[in-house]
């Protein structure tokens, strides 16, 4: 019971400031939402007793990302931004795009409906007592199953990181 | 970054940029495709020194050009000086460099002097240049305190204003004020020294001493204090005189001018001392060269309180002044450097002009040429090693 | 409807005492913020030769209330250019980030208001991170240009040395091997030895770090009073601008907090495990003797009867707190029987007598150095953490987890983990200081150049 209102709660924020990010025109007040958006979804994750993504979430996300979002809008002149016409030249584009998105997301429901076990996978929940603390879990699913694509993400980072070096490098 | 909200949000930032210190019509780009930035420091800052206003255009935080506006603390005190007879000026250029009022005393009373053709008694002579050079260590204290408080350094200053506190009782004791001291007289000296002068002013040399390793300790090595003050607002030796800088800000360029020592006046001539001079030309240096010369002030102060000649204080003058028509030009090592008095005589008990050269106001000239290419950080460090007195810059 | 109810009492049954310690530390953190700014104002008034606040109260001892009053009653004042909204936000942003991170934070074994969560420290350094909005959010939303540039600075300061004290607390975190508070304190009771010493290129890095994450000086940039006015908090006054104040405090005692239990060993008095220093159990009720006692002696140089009055209130309460310290380590030795009963008793008196004693050391330790040292210039700033205390964090952690793996072959335990340990972190001074050193050589041969862009570190 609780849970449920936990989760609609948060689903509820996430959705409705996801909505205002897009549609506000001051660039700062989106990312203000975008922010709200991103937490309530680690509330989803909370709720979900993933404690180590809420925190990744809030940490990488909230802390990193957004940060140097904001201080990038900051710097840039808003002025312009403004006084734009939002959503200028992609406005059918995106429309198509939405409509196939939410035609999928509609036929997945449909479909675990009539076929169970081929559509959404419905997961007994376990106790919470009973789940192994989760940043363990975490590190040794990551270091043993999916080691390969950890490091290759890693590779792809270091080769990222190198990249924006040399750029700023060779701007100064 | 100059436009951040739509309409008329900016009006009064827009309204700024347009005014002045722009000198090309087009806008330049930066980065980020940002415009350019004017801040407007002052006059109410904490670490503008008063009423300083500066008008700085940054790119980010690094200062492409600058423009100071003075004139917020202009009282005319040449313009005064014109309405009032030679005495009842003299208290007006105690006004001027507030935190060096002797100094300001001295220069205006031996300009009159010169005026009227008359020499102050040895005795005064000696007891001026005791009190000046007092004057001289409270004002490079109350310079240092401030300096390093707009760098970050809260400390010092209280070290400082410790010290400085004893040097106001000496002046206090001597003509019952502190800051606006009005302590000499055209002539010579309107007060005897009180009993316990020379040991006041000896016990307060003997501490300053090792008070001056304790402002040392703190900053002189210090890695921050270094890195904050090292390389910033070089100014070489050309450029400063160029820019007619004069005191600590020409001698840290490595211009031996002293007029102490080049055109000696009140009893300098008999006294040994050093001339600092730096190499760089930046903040530290002159910080280096403020530092010795607080040392080399104390040390003046001993040599002439071992013996300080007796005899009358005032020559004889008389109450009324009346110099002959003519004109002078007397100036002096004040604590910021040289400060004259231009003064010209109708023969009339009032001075027909009286033009002051304040040593601040010459030296923050240079304001522009230390700040370009600095940071904002800077600017504040820059403004401080100038050490101006707004009241003697607007005077 | 009795699903609803019946779930509202589930979740009062389980929930009471976090809900109760949380009210209770938003009601108390302010008073105890305002006599922490007063200890700083005595402080530094003591390292600046004179006395401080003396009007408000005996020694100005209530000069936190009277201050608190004045911001309160103080006129607010919103600009007019400013974002009304997001400048209404900000504040309550920082403070709330602040006030959430403290719920992770373990004053005793018995003491934390999210008890046991297994990502603790993540939680409070995550957590107290997001503060950082309040601090941007706040200098746009000023339409002020001072506001704008503490705010850029903030953000590209707390960018640069979350990195740094994050790979510090990895290399902390390498000894725990949990990230679940209570755990890492065992931990350390357990090697008899705190992490401090065994990583303390770590925590010289974290203390470094988190000085400038709280922005104190020297790296109190962007609220640099000399340089910015106030930087972000220019525009802000009265009862908004005590919340930022409330929430620097705030996470200047979470990262005191987080730096005691990763690297000072928590509430664990020192060595722990050392029996024949079990002596050191009685140096709490001792010291509070002392400073009870030399409030007395100071009784009669008071110069009003009020003062002597207080004075002796003073030494009243400090003999109290002896007698509490001392109940929990004398009642052992008086009857050996109790010695198990009276084992939580002294667990969380002592353990929060220790906890507080560390943290009150470490904040004492921040503001020594505000008083002492000048303050950094950005590009300094950016220099110091992007060239020196990034490469060294993080080559910290790689010769640590190395000198970790030679322990657990050479089976090192507690304090001869140091033979791994301390030349790992040698070797790890001496590669960033040859980084460092490589950089100003090679930074000299562009000097002159083109002026480096301090934002982009």
């Amino acid at each position: 019971m609780l849970d449920k209102v936990i989760f609609y709660f948060f689903a509820g924020i996430a959705v409705a400031s996801a909505v205002l990010t897009v549609t506000r025109r001051n660039a700062v007040h989106s990312a203000i939402f975008l922010i709200t958006a991103l937490l309530a979804t680690a509330g989803i994750f909370l709720q979900l007793r993933a404690e180590f993504l809420f925190i990744v979430q809030i940490i990488l996300y909230v802390g990193g990302i957004m940060v140097l979002f904001v201080f990038v809008i900051m710097l840039v002149n808003l002025d312009v931004a403004v006084r734009q016409i939002q959503f200028a030249r992609q406005k059918w584009v995106a429309l198509v795009i939405s409509l196939a998105l939410a035609a999928q997301v509609g036929l997945m429901f449909w479909s675990s409906g009539r076929m169970p076990g081929q559509g959404l996978p419905v997961l007994a929940a376990a106790p919470a007592d009973k789940l192994p603390p989760n940043s363990e879990e975490v590190a040794k699913s990551l270091f043993s199953s999916y080691l390969l694509p950890f490091e290759i993400a890693s590779v792809l980072l270091l080769v990222a990181m190198v990249g924006a070096v040399v750029m700023a490098k060779k701007r100064t | 970054m100059g436009e951040r909200k739509p309409g008329d949000r900016e009006r009064a930032i827009t309204s700024v940029a347009k005014t002045s210190i722009t000198d090309s019509g087009e806008k330049q780009h930066t980065l980020l495709g940002a415009d350019e930035l004017i801040l407007n420091m002052g006059p109410q800052h904490p670490s503008t020194h008063g009423v300083l206003r500066v008008k700085l255009k940054l790119d980010g935080e690094r200062v492409i050009g600058s423009e100071c506006m003075i004139g917020y603390l202009h009282r005319g005190v040449e313009k005064i000086a014109e309405h009032r007879t030679y005495q009842q000026f003299a208290p007006y250029v105690d006004r001027m460099d507030y935190v060096a009022a002797v100094s300001n005393g001295l220069g205006y009373c031996e300009a009159i002097e010169k005026l009227l053709l008359v020499e102050a008694p040895v005795r005064a002579r000696v007891i001026r240049t005791i009190l000046t050079e007092l004057q001289r260590i409270a004002s490079h204290l109350l310079w240092l305190g401030t300096h390093a408080l707009d760098i970050g350094a809260l400390t010092p200053l209280f070290y400082c204003f410790r010290e400085r506190e004893e040097i106001l009782k000496i002046f206090e004791k001597y003509c019952g004020a502190r800051l606006t001291t009005h302590a000499f007289r055209i002539g010579g000296l309107q007060y005897e020294a009180y009993d316990t002068l020379e040991k006041d002013v000896e016990r307060f040399c003997k501490n300053f001493e090792s008070r001056i390793v304790e402002y040392e300790d703190l900053l002189t090595q210090n890695r921050i204090w270094l890195g904050r003050t090292k390389g910033v607002g070089i100014l070489t030796s050309a450029e400063a005189i160029a820019f007619g800088a004069t005191g600590p800000v020409l001698r840290a360029s490595g211009v031996k001018w002293d007029i102490r020592k080049a055109m000696p006046y009140a009893a300098y001539d008999q006294y040994k001392f050093e001339i600092p001079v730096g190499t760089a030309g930046d903040t530290y240096d002159r910080y280096l060269v403020r530092m010795e010369e607080m040392r080399q002030s104390r040390l003046i102060c001993l040599q002439a309180i071992e013996n300080i000649p007796s005899g009358p204080i005032l020559a004889k003058v008389g109450k009324v002044l009346k110099p002959p028509p003519g004109e002078v030009y007397h100036s002096i090592e004040a604590p910021k450097g040289e400060l004259g008095y231009y003064v010209v005589s109708d023969g009339t008990v009032q001075p027909y002009r009286v033009r002051i050269r304040p040593p601040s106001f010459v030296n923050l000239q240079s304001f522009d040429r230390m700040v370009r290419g600095h940071l904002v950080a800077d600017v504040v460090a820059i403004i401080g090693t100038l050490d101006i007195v707004l009241g003697e810059v607007d005077r | 409807m009795q699903a609803v109810t019946q779930g509202t009492i589930e979740f009062l049954k389980l929930y009471w005492a976090p809900l109760l310690c949380g009210v209770v530390i938003v009601a108390f953190l302010p008073l105890i913020v305002g006599y922490v700014v007063l200890v700083e104002r005595k402080l530094m008034a003591d390292m600046q030769a004179r006395l401080g606040p003396m009007r408000v109260g005996p020694h100005g001892l209530l000069q936190p209330i009277a201050d608190a009053v004045k911001l309160l009653i103080k006129e607010d004042i919103i600009p007019e250019d400013a974002d009304k909204l997001v400048f209404w936000l900000a504040p309550v942003l920082s403070v709330g980030a602040a006030l959430l991170s403290l719920a992770g934070i373990a004053i005793g074994p018995a003491f934390q208001i999210a008890k046991d969560i297994n990502i603790g420290i993540l939680f409070v350094v995550g957590v107290s991170a997001m503060g950082i909005f309040g601090i941007v959010l706040g200098g746009w939303a000023s339409n002020s240009h001072y506001s704008l540039m503490g705010a850029l600075r903030s953000a590209a300061q707390l960018v640069s040395y979350e990195t740094a004290a994050g790979m510090a607390l990895v290399s902390g975190l390498l000894f725990a091997g949990t990230l679940n508070i209570t755990s890492i304190v065992e931990a350390q009771r357990q090697q008899g030895i705190w992490f401090g010493l065994l990583a303390p290129v770590a925590f010289f890095t974290y203390l470094v770090a988190s000085i400038a994450e709280t922005n104190r000086a020297p790296f109190d940039l962007p609220e640099a009073e000399s340089e910015l006015v106030a930087g972000y908090m220019t525009e802000f006054s009265g009862f908004r601008w005590s919340l930022y104040f409330l929430a620097e405090y705030t996470n200047m005692i979470v990262v005191a907090s987080v730096a005691t239990t990763l690297f000072l060993g928590g509430w664990l008095r020192p060595f722990p495990r050392t029996q024949w220093l079990n002596f050191l159990d009685f140096l709490p009720p001792l010291l509070m003797v002392a400073i009870g006692l030399y409030c007395l002696v100071r009784v009669p140089k008071q110069p009003a009867r009020v003062q002597q009055f207080f004075m002796v209130a003073v030494a009243g309460l400090c003999f109290f707190l002896a007698l509490v310290l001392a109940v929990p380590v004398l009642v052992p030795v008086v009857n050996p029987s109790l010695a198990a009963g009276v084992k939580p008793l002294y667990e969380g008196i002592h353990g929060s007598f220790w906890f507080l004693f560390k943290v009150s050391a470490y904040l004492y330790f921040f503001m020594w150095l505000r008083f002492t040292l000048p303050r950094y210039r950005f590009d300094q700033l950016m220099r110091l953490g992007w060239h020196f205390l990034i490469p060294l964090s993080i080559i910290n952690v790689l010769v640590i987890g190395i000198a970790m793996i030679v322990g657990t072959y050479l089976h090192l335990e507690g304090w001869w983990l140091l033979l791994a340990t301390l030349p790992a972190s040698i070797i790890a001074l001496l590669i960033a200081l040859f980084i460092l050193a490589a950089e100003q050589k090679s930074g000299q041969q562009q000097a002159g150049g083109a002026a480096s862009d301090s934002y982009a570190g």
